[in-house]
């Protein structure tokens, strides 16, 4: 038996599967062109001026070598306190939401607001915490900086964890719950497990976002020249380093501030790949 | 013929085995998921040390009722119950009792495996610990005991720190009968155990509802009539959220007194 014609409106669809994936092809590659453009520039300029002296020596005043040091340690420094401030609020919060809270009416209240707050621009954030900290204190500080921060953490985080743990099934609960567990023993011990990896990729996604951020800081952390250990007043972090330099017209600024983007990139690039692996595990033991 | 009779003569009807001990009394029970009445006016008995079978077309309410026993639709907002559960004489129902103690003595085994994220052996472990301080050999000694009484101890001796995930269905479910027997509890329910297992996983879970029944009251819910036949002592016929009738099972199967259990048990509905 022949096999039938390709005829007709059979044949139509097929023209418009071809047209619907050249289309999609193509979109997806004029993403992904730019994308690769940026890195490209990026690690064209930067590799150039990456040397020792970026890690060992701090911003140097126009003219003169240095390198980033107080800037690395500054952002290191202020994403370890915003995560230390906003992971626990975030996590309880999403747990509240989850759990706890699944049915009642503050859930949805909570969970619109955080949508909202996921959303909202981070110089908001920025501008909101020097007015209820900055403004209060009379300076610039390490903490303002590390709250802002906190400020973006958690709606990231809020959100992830209720998603992870509504994804927990229900018979695991109701069966841990059937043991005659409590209420917190069953989330702590089951829901917590079976969720875990999705909770810390949140947290991971989350560092990854404020690890670039800029706004938050130009209005609470500043910036310093110099190496500081002092919480209670300015300090440096890459972005605003980067932020300040490239808008320089002295050339070396310049240089330290494409190596400071690379390093940024890189880092939220491998705490991406991080966080995907995490969430395509299956659930760990 | 006045609502008090008719409630004497159904009460009559739910008490066939005079002279065994009442473990369960359930008493006028009435259940409601939001405004739908799923149960109406149950009356049933679980008897000590024997198993009885809850049979019926699906929605019929017999596993709404199992899951009244232990309370664990108490996890869901919008759903009650009233009426009476009496477990050795105590109202269950009572907003005094202790959910999770009375958990404890009325364990479960669902329909879905449900093994922990955990270790095979912390699946057992993880319940005793919370109520009995045992030292590490005690420990030992009751897991070893409960996955024998699950059945399940030759096939894992020898992973006890693999995924309790990492089981066959079969396996899985014997490791949840297993953790349910670790806290010792007194009556079981068991809600179609065996509806998601293959015909050997099937028989070696109904020869250990025989062990079982020794030590425990048990109480199953399938939709195997077969099953309810080879397991069961007592067999409730449950209908549209209603307690059609309840008798031994020899009875029920043989020579039921109403034309709706006939007719289920003979495949004529259902």
């Amino acid at each position: 038996m022949a096999l039938p014609q390709v005829t007709g409106r059979y044949a139509g669809r097929r023209r418009s599967n071809i047209i619907a994936t050249a289309l999609s092809i193509g979109a997806a590659g004029f993403g992904l062109t730019w994308l690769l453009l940026i890195l490209t520039v990026l690690v064209v300029k930067g590799v150039g001026g990456l040397n020792l002296a970026v890690f060992t020596d701090t911003t140097p005043p126009p003219g003169s070598t240095g390198g980033l040091l107080n800037a690395i340690v500054g952002s290191l420094i202020l994403t370890i306190l915003a995560v230390l401030f906003g992971t626990p609020l975030g996590v309880l919060a999403g747990t509240y939401m989850a759990e706890y809270g699944r049915y009642a009416k503050l859930t949805v209240v909570v969970r619109f607001i955080n949508d909202i707050l996921l959303s909202a621009p981070s110089i908001v954030v920025g501008l909101f915490v020097y007015e209820i900290m900055v403004a209060q204190m009379g300076h610039f500080s390490a903490w303002a900086g590390a709250v802002a921060l906190a400020m973006i953490v958690i709606p990231v985080v809020v959100r992830t964890t209720e998603d992870m743990l509504l994804l927990v099934p229900n018979t695991l609960r109701e069966a841990s719950s059937a043991l005659g567990l409590p209420r917190w023993l069953v989330i702590r011990h089951v829901a917590y497990r079976a969720a875990r990896a999705g909770i810390i990729t949140g947290i991971l996604l989350a560092v990854a976002r404020i690890t670039g951020e800029t706004a938050p800081l130009l209005f609470t952390a500043l910036n310093n020249q110099f190496f500081s250990w002092n919480f209670n007043a300015p300090m440096a972090s890459l972005p605003v380093v980067i932020f300040q330099f490239a808008l320089s017209p002295y050339e070396d600024w310049q240089q330290l501030a494409w190596t400071g983007a690379l390093l940024i990139t890189v880092t939220v690039l491998g705490l991406s790949i991080l966080a995907r692996s995490l969430a395509s595990k299956k659930v760990p033991l | 013929m006045s609502l008090a009779i008719q409630t004497e003569i159904k009460v009559k009807a739910v008490t066939p085995a005079e002279g065994l001990e009442e473990k369960v009394s359930v008493r006028h029970l009435n259940f409601h998921y939001g405004e739908y009445r799923a149960l109406a006016d149950i009356n049933v008995n679980l008897y000590q040390n024997k198993v009885t079978a809850f049979i019926g077309p699906s929605g019929c309410g017999k596993s709404t009722l199992l899951r009244i026993l232990n309370r664990i639709y108490d996890l869901y907002p919008n759903q009650r119950a009233d009426g009476e559960v009496l477990l050795d004489g105590e109202n269950v129902l009572s907003p005094k009792q202790d959910l999770n103690l009375l958990r404890a003595k009325v364990g479960m085994v669902f329909q879905k495996p449900t093994p922990f994220p955990m270790t095979i052996y912390d699946n057992i472990a993880f319940g005793v610990r919370l109520y009995e301080q045992l030292s590490k050999a005690d420990l030992d000694a009751r897991v070893e005991d409960s996955l024998r009484r699950g059945a399940l101890w030759d096939e894992v001796k020898d992973k006890l720190d693999a995924s309790g995930l990492s089981l066959s269905g079969g396996q899985q479910q014997r490791l949840c009968i297993a953790r349910t027997v670790a806290i010792r509890p007194e009556v079981i329910l068991l809600d179609e155990p065996c509806s998601a297992l293959d015909p050997i996983s099937t028989a070696k879970i109904e020869e250990l509802i025989d062990v079982l029944k020794r030590d425990y009251t048990i109480a199953i819910v399938t939709h195997n009539m077969q099953q309810a036949a080879r397991t069961s002592d007592y067999t409730a016929f449950m209908y549209l959220g209603e307690l059609v009738e309840f008798d031994n099972t020899t009875q029920i199967f043989t020579n039921p007194r109403m034309e709706r259990t006939q007719d289920y048990i003979t495949g004529r509905f259902g």
